[in-house]
């Protein structure tokens, strides 16, 4: 049984999606010329992974590099909204004019990432916590929606 | 390369695993280079930083500390691990290396040995 979401179930495909991620980092391309105009483009920032328990929906986004206080978390009618904004900070250093920059491939500025919950998925009971980068959410079921051991009682 | 020495160096079954190159931003001032590299879910524990010859290497394990019994839903991320390499050069101290990671994000500065920084050239009167 898969227990990570990091080893997601691979298809056929995986590698080479893989490898198709690490080209358009290479070549820093977002997203196919004839994508829908709602699509959201791979590399979007932060990815996210998600998984559930029997007892809650946990939701990881890779977020390096944020102050935990500017990150902002939200649920609404089902809905789970988590933005930030990642500042840059190599304008502050002393001898910014004598630079020369080789990669400038890290994200910047202002994000939003939209997540759809599952119905089970209690608004309520909501954690999160932000650890060596990445931003975990814990959403708990609701105690309806858990499995539940029916008793047989003896009719006699 | 040779394929003799490929042969020779053919990586490991760990070397082999599935990783994901981590995004940086590689910045030379006067004293040095400044690498950042985007590494969410690294600790500290598990970063390896290795310089081989001239090659660096950073190589690190993804922990999100996931409930057991988890089942994926969704994944974007889905490589365990972060492992990229670089080429140095010369006029690097590679012995003065300086690491830091915080909150995912590594930081790495390599100094210039004093003998390549730029120096201002006295001009004596004749």
């Amino acid at each position: 049984m898969i227990t990570s979401s990091l080893a997601f179930p691979g298809d056929l495909f995986a590698e080479f999606d893989e490898l198709q991620r690490q080209l358009e980092r290479v070549f820093a391309q977002r997203g196919s010329p004839n994508s829908s105009i709602r699509s959201v483009a791979r590399g979007t920032f932060p990815p996210v992974n998600v998984g559930s328990t029997p007892e809650a929906v946990e939701i990881y986004a890779f977020a390096p590099g944020v102050d935990a206080a500017s990150l902002d978390v939200s649920v609404d009618k089902g809905v789970l909204t988590i933005s930030g904004e990642r500042k840059t900070d190599v304008s502050e250093s002393p001898s910014s004019e004598k630079r020369s920059v080789y990669a400038w491939e890290r994200p910047y500025g202002a994000f939003r990432r939209v997540i759809s919950l599952p119905e089970d998925a209690d608004p309520s009971r909501v954690d999160a916590r932000y650890r060596n980068g990445v931003l975990g959410i814990r959403i708990e079921k609701r105690e309806a929606s858990r499995p539940r051991r029916i008793e047989i009682t003896d009719a006699r | 390369m040779s394929t003799s020495q490929d042969l020779a160096n053919r990586p490991t079954a760990s070397d082999d695993a599935p990783a994901l190159i981590p995004l940086v931003d590689v910045v030379e001032d006067a004293d040095g280079i400044t690498l950042t590299a985007d590494m969410p879910g690294a600790q500290k524990d598990t970063l390896a930083i290795d310089v081989n010859g001239d090659t660096l290497t950073i190589d690190a394990t993804i922990s999100l500390g996931e409930s057991t019994g988890m089942q994926p839903l969704h994944a974007e991320v889905r490589a365990p691990r972060y492992r990229r390499s670089f080429t140095l050069s010369r006029e690097l101290d590679l012995t003065h290396i300086d690491a830091s990671l915080k909150d995912g994000v590594l930081n790495l500065r390599l100094p210039k040995l004093e003998t390549a920084r730029p120096r201002r050239i006295e001009v004596r009167a004749a």
